[in-house]
């Protein structure tokens, strides 16, 4: 069956926008990240326009955070004086990002851009988690016990001015790493459509040493503030939200989410890391192999609108 | 889908030749070049029954079928196969900019580009036959028609020459390449000796706004007239209010945006719940 998309000016079938959404719901809720990484460059597979696969990205990953930091704030896993500083940052990252995403799409560069910068991420992160994952697959298997985290230990980032108390992370620490990272991650939620999820996630864990426990409920409450504020800064200035499409692919990501959650708790962790890391590898070697690959023409058009 | 421009036989009714204008002509009294328009001349004119053709949410293309007719035939001439006819649908026009990619470090990069300005977004050509066959290359450049022939005007004039000539060829041949200029020989079929029908495609991107249908009218390889008529292309109730908030209300278009995929996440959460 058939779609017109109002905004991508389109014609798509339902069923694969349905399956699309639904698969990586699955595995967000199998891995417990967004999936705007996912969503992202399937869209553009799809022949989706890079510029409205980013803005609905980001649209479509506020109904799983949102739907995720509900549990969390139920559980009360969720730091949110941290999570309120790191949107502070994202919101100002969010806007620096809608901007150059403006000015990359007026200058022909953006879909290139978006692309370096999936390769460049997913690339580095997939990479060290898959040895990550299959260094401790080894060591469990070797019979060893696994390496104990010492949150006690402080490095540079602790010795920063500016110093502020997280009473929930138990946490005293400097304001600018904080919101560093939060700039860093709303920015590549505007540029890239994603939460940034895989990358808040370790950068909290190890950068700023913030208690496993409340990392992902603190990581989805924010991004989900964030992709909020991205979604209306695109919409505002860009018009590239297609919310036909969006909704599309929430329905089918919640009804995945919740099935991929059960078969998330049945797996290991590091079975599960190493899984994730395969996949991410392997969507950053797509993406890269359109960047190397001679293209079917060398020459491109481009009407006002980034279609 | 099949939208059938129904058969408007026009019987002559004075002059309406006047309806014929096209855009590259200067805009003189007498803008029709037409070879022999006096009373004792052939005349063509097409019809569509519809003004409006909706693009619903189901839309993945369609024929767009449109009846003319010429008339005061010479019949000796039309017994010999004498007249062709050539029909255009014209989408709207919009700057286009062409991208050259170039390997750099071993990616592909939009390294040069040059901009077009009002280049018509489609073009669809149905012919009687073969274009060669019809009249001389010298003709077709005359009138602008056929996908190699549209006047396309480089936003800076003052580039090379031999970049113009270079983008404006890459230009046709990705619009050809992509489906938005299309040419369908032997297209235009006579029903009668002067009734014609034209089959033009629409592709599932066609882009929306107002299309311009022309027929022009050859007889022995020479050009006689042509005659056009509009044709809106608009996006079905729906789709057409979502892109006119998104264009018009964009902020709250946003707002809406976030409450719709909040209340998913919500509902979601309801209907999926295991906690």
């Amino acid at each position: 069956m058939g779609i017109y998309l109002p905004i991508a000016e389109m014609s798509v079938n339902v069923f694969v926008l349905l399956a699309m959404g639904a698969a990586v719901g699955f595995l967000s809720g199998m891995f417990g990240v967004g999936g705007g990484f996912l969503i992202t460059p399937l869209l553009i597979f799809y022949n989706i326009p890079p510029a409205i696969a980013v803005a609905t990205g980001a649209n479509q990953v506020i109904a799983s955070s949102f739907s995720g930091a509900l549990a969390h704030l139920k559980r009360g896993t969720v730091d949110i004086k941290l999570g309120l500083v790191l949107l502070v940052g994202g919101v100002f990252g969010s806007t620096l990002g809608a901007a150059v995403f403006a000015f990359l799409r007026a200058f022909g560069q953006l879909d290139l851009v978006i692309s370096l910068l999936y390769v460049a991420f997913l690339g580095i992160i997939g990479g060290l988690m898959l040895v990550e994952s299959v260094n401790a697959i080894r060591q469990s298997r070797a019979g060893a016990p696994p390496p104990l985290r010492r949150p006690g230990q402080h490095n540079w980032i602790h010795r920063l001015p500016l110093k502020m108390r997280f009473r929930t992370s138990k946490l005293f620490v400097s304001v600018i790493p904080v919101l560093g990272l939060g700039a860093a991650i709303g920015f590549l939620a505007a540029v890239m459509g994603v939460g940034g999820g895989f990358i808040m996630v370790p950068a909290m864990i190890y950068l700023l040493k913030v208690p496993t426990n409340v990392v992902i409920g603190t990581s989805l409450f924010q991004i989900m503030f964030v992709t909020a504020y991205t979604t209306i800064v695109q919409a505002s200035f860009n018009q590239t939200v297609d919310i036909v499409l969006a909704f599309l692919l929430m329905v089918g990501g919640v009804a995945g989410a919740q099935y991929g959650a059960r078969i998330g708790q049945k797996l290991r962790g590091d079975q599960l890391r190493a899984l994730l890391a395969a996949l991410v590898l392997a969507v950053a070697l797509r993406l890269a192999f359109d960047l190397f690959v001679a293209p079917g023409s060398v020459y491109e058009l481009a009407g006002p609108g980034g279609k | 889908m099949m939208l059938r421009a129904a058969a408007v036989i026009v019987l002559m009714l004075g002059a309406a030749p006047a309806l014929a204008q096209t855009a590259t002509q200067t805009p003189t009294q007498s803008p029709v070049s037409t070879v022999n328009p006096g009373e004792d001349g052939e005349r063509v004119q097409i019809g569509l029954s519809t003004d409006r053709v909706t693009i619903t949410s189901d839309f993945s293309g369609a024929d767009l079928t449109i009846f003319g007719a010429v008339d005061g035939v010479d019949p000796q001439v039309s017994r010999l196969g004498g007249y062709d006819v050539v029909v255009v649908l014209e989408g709207p026009a919009s700057p286009v900019t062409v991208w050259r990619r170039k390997r750099v470090l071993g990616v592909w990069i939009n390294a040069q580009s040059l901009s077009f300005i009002g280049v018509p977004l489609s073009y669809s050509v149905a012919t009687t036959r073969v274009f060669q066959d019809i009249t001389d290359p010298a003709g077709y450049r005359r009138l602008s028609l056929g996908a190699a022939n549209i006047h396309l005007e480089p936003q800076d004039r003052d580039s090379d020459p031999a970049t113009i000539q270079e983008f404006t060829a890459a230009l046709r041949e990705r619009k050809l390449a992509i489906g938005l200029y299309t040419e369908n020989i032997g297209g235009v079929q006579f029903l009668s000796q002067t009734l014609f029908r034209a089959t033009l495609n629409l592709p599932a991107d066609v882009p929306v706004g107002t299309h311009k249908a022309r027929a022009f009218l050859f007889k022995n390889g020479e050009f006689v007239m042509e005659t056009s008529s509009q044709l809106a292309i608009v996006k079905a109730g729906f789709e057409q209010r979502v892109y006119n908030y998104a264009h018009r209300y964009s902020f709250y278009y946003g707002i809406f945006a976030v409450a719709l995929a909040m209340l998913t996440g919500w509902l979601g959460r309801l209907v999926f719940r295991r906690d």
